[in-house]
């Protein structure tokens, strides 16, 4: 097993497709061809997504928009190593995943415009939304996943989350209760080096995150992040083990966020053009494409109509986004409780009066 | 009908409804095998299992975010903190989550738990142990936060708060857990939340008071009684949403309104109750609404706490300048 194999504190971390396209053929997960094309889509989409996001952002079309270029890869392939059970609590830069999990694109566009419309995902669709303060989905998925192993039910939560996110209080408690418990989780930790303009080094001391696991009493593994089969091998292990009561797992995958933190932020205030240089050798989806061309799947014919494609969902998205109404003002006040109190039944009733003014 | 104090009505209500609907799980801190710090639990683990009376390891803010993860997930959790001096670790996961989940999801995740909370001053108890914050959590939209002062009020409102679909932080005035004690229905009732209970009409003042203080009250109008004092006194049961009609109606009748509570005075819930009372029935007034509270300082320790709480005296030196005005 991979998860028992490879310990963080000796020094391994796991990698099946390196920068060069090369694979280690003893690992390499079995994935039907059919899931490879799928793999390679929604990674294309994911980053035509960003980069209209990103763009939509510059024009004004969109609010603060956090980019996720550069985490394809730990996004699509953890996400495609879940079962239709499972539920993924997403950190707030998981477009690709929450992608693939179902949640539809003009939604994702809808909530970043500043439309809590946006947040209220088609029914069946199990995802969680997205927690703004860092961290906090850590430990109420671990609460979700416990509710799960109670209720004797087969569906695995896996929690994904920044390094920044592990020097918080819910981290700790996320993952010390999940060990007591032995639920069903995945904690993946996306380790992009930069909780904004804080380095890696600087949130812990400990020479992997991963190796925290240890300490909790379960397995913790290091994984590339930038190589999609890795993170789809270990996901699938670490799933497969809280499937069959064994668990929690803490993966760390190690990538890089190739944009600033946020629209609001500039990255150039903190690291240099150098370090983001030689990460970009490191680009996911470049190395799954000469992966995908050694199995003859890919070629130019084939990039081309994959990128059409998804140019076309991102437009359409974008254009049912900007077409949806704006949000009816009782909206903002009927959903606090489950029925509406005699207060804030006041207070829209005084803001109705004063717009006819 | 059986005689039971607060504390065994809390036990009553969660057994009966740990009974009635199996999504109903308990957990916190000493909650199975000790029975709770108070004994609120006593009994549970040995009838519903380690599965639905969880001992969790010591973390307020992990207990309410595993609570809240189960609620989620529909089950029914009813989570124990067990002094409101450590309640502050959950205000993140009551703030950014529980209290705005159906809001954000526009009603398709909701966040329905219980939050038990033994709070206020008068047990001679260490530091950190006798707080009475209530007004940290009647700011946040989207929760409800309900004190009980009776016996019967205790089992009746905590099964209300089981079966709410929003969250609610249910706090217990830990001063009377065993002081009062009264017939209860045996059988399963409700009381509904947001429904403040009318202790003693009267025709000269209103007072408005909660929890611990209620009893306290009654006290002090058996003492203006002799003075020819008529008190009106409203337990509100619940701080939030207020029951706007009962205090209303009863300040328009008196025309003076007194507000007790424990928490300090300043922006404490008194000033809300206060405000509302000028919003909606300034005219009927004779006099200014005054409060008598906790002051605002750190509560004291033993040697000093009664000091802090509102006592029969001071509240009854508030009254006389209302009704002299």
């Amino acid at each position: 097993m991979l998860i028992d194999e490879y310990d963080p504190l000796k020094n391994k971390r796991l990698q099946i497709l390196d920068e060069n396209g090369n694979v280690n053929s003893e690992l390499e997960p079995k994935i039907e061809k059919k899931d490879l094309i799928e793999i390679y889509k929604y990674m294309v989409l994911s980053r035509i997504a960003d980069e209209k996001a990103f763009a939509l952002q510059r024009e004004g079309r969109i609010g603060t928009y956090p980019p996720l270029k550069g985490h394809e890869a730990v996004q699509i392939g953890s996400a495609f190593a879940m079962n239709k059970n499972d539920w993924l609590f997403p950190v707030y830069r998981d477009m690709g995943a929450m992608l693939v999990m179902g949640v539809p694109l003009d939604l994702i566009f809808l909530y970043w415009m500043g439309n809590e419309n946006g947040c209220r995902f088609p029914e069946g669709t199990n995802v969680f939304p997205i927690a703004i303060p860092v961290g906090s989905q850590i430990s109420l998925g671990m609460g979700f996943s416990w509710a799960s192993k109670l209720k004797k039910e087969k569906a695995v939560t896996l929690i994904s989350f920044g390094d920044g996110a592990t020097s918080a209080i819910d981290f700790h408690d996320g993952l010390n209760f999940a060990g007591v418990f032995k639920t069903p989780t995945v904690f993946l930790c996306i380790n992009n080096q930069w909780a904004i303009s804080v380095p890696r080094t600087k949130q812990s001391a400990s020479k992997t995150l991963a190796q925290k696991a240890i300490g909790y009493g379960f397995n913790g593994i290091q994984v590339d992040g930038n190589d999609i089969l890795a993170v789809y091998a270990v996901t699938k292990e670490a799933v497969d083990r809280a499937n069959k009561g064994d668990g929690p797992t803490l993966i760390e995958a190690v990538t890089y966020r190739m944009g600033d933190h946020t629209t609001a932020d500039d990255a150039s205030r903190y690291r240099s053009e150098k370090e983001i240089d030689e990460w970009r050798g490191k680009d996911p989806i470049a190395r799954f494409k000469s992966y995908l061309g050694s199995k003859q799947i890919w070629n130019k014919n084939f990039e081309k109509e994959t990128r059409k494609e998804a140019e076309d969902l991102v437009d359409e998205a974008v254009k049912k986004a900007e077409a949806e109404p704006p949000p009816d003002i009782e909206d903002f006040f009927k959903y606090t409780y489950a029925e509406m109190p005699w207060h804030i039944k006041e207070e829209l009733e005084e803001l109705k009066e004063s717009l006819k003014e | 009908m059986a005689v039971h104090n607060i504390i065994e009505s809390v036990n009553l209500a969660l057994k009966e409804e740990m009974k009635r609907d199996d999504r109903v799980i308990v957990l916190g801190e000493d909650v199975g095998v000790n029975g709770g710090v108070f004994r609120a639990t006593i009994g549970l683990l040995e009838e519903f299992g380690d599965n639905r009376v969880i001992d969790t390891p010591l973390s307020e803010n992990g207990i309410v975010a595993g609570a809240l993860g189960m609620a989620v997930n529909g089950l029914r959790p009813v989570a124990e903190i067990q002094f409101m001096g450590f309640v502050y670790y959950i205000l993140n996961h009551i703030i950014c989550h529980a209290a705005r989940l159906r809001n954000r999801t526009r009603g398709r995740i909701t966040a329905p738990l219980v939050i038990r909370v033994p709070y206020g001053a008068g047990i001679r108890a260490p530091e950190h142990h006798s707080e009475s914050t209530e007004a940290l959590f009647t700011q946040i939209p989207g929760i409800k936060v309900v004190v009980p002062s009776t016996p019967k009020d205790t089992k009746g409102l905590l099964t209300s708060a089981i079966r709410d679909p929003d969250t609610v932080i249910f706090l217990e005035p830990k001063r009377i857990y065993r002081a009062i004690k009264e017939d209860i229905p045996e059988e399963e009732y409700t009381i509904p939340l947001g429904k403040a209970r009318m202790v003693k009409e009267g025709k000269d003042i209103t007072v408005i008071c909660w929890g611990a203080m209620v009893r306290v009250v009654e006290t002090v109008s058996e003492e203006a009684e002799k003075e020819n004092i008529d008190i009106e006194i409203i337990d509100l049961r619940t701080l939030s949403p207020l029951d706007k009609d009962t205090i209303i109606t009863s300040v328009e009748k008196t025309g003076r309104a007194l507000v007790v509570h424990e928490a300090p005075k300043t922006c404490g819930l008194g000033a809300e109750i206060v405000a509302l009372i000028n919003e909606k029935a300034l005219l009927s007034l004779n006099a200014p609404v005054l409060r008598v509270t906790g002051q605002d300082i750190a509560v004291p320790l033993a040697k000093g706490e009664d000091y802090y709480i509102p006592s029969v005296d001071r509240i009854l030196q508030g009254l006389k300048k209302i009704i002299n005005f």
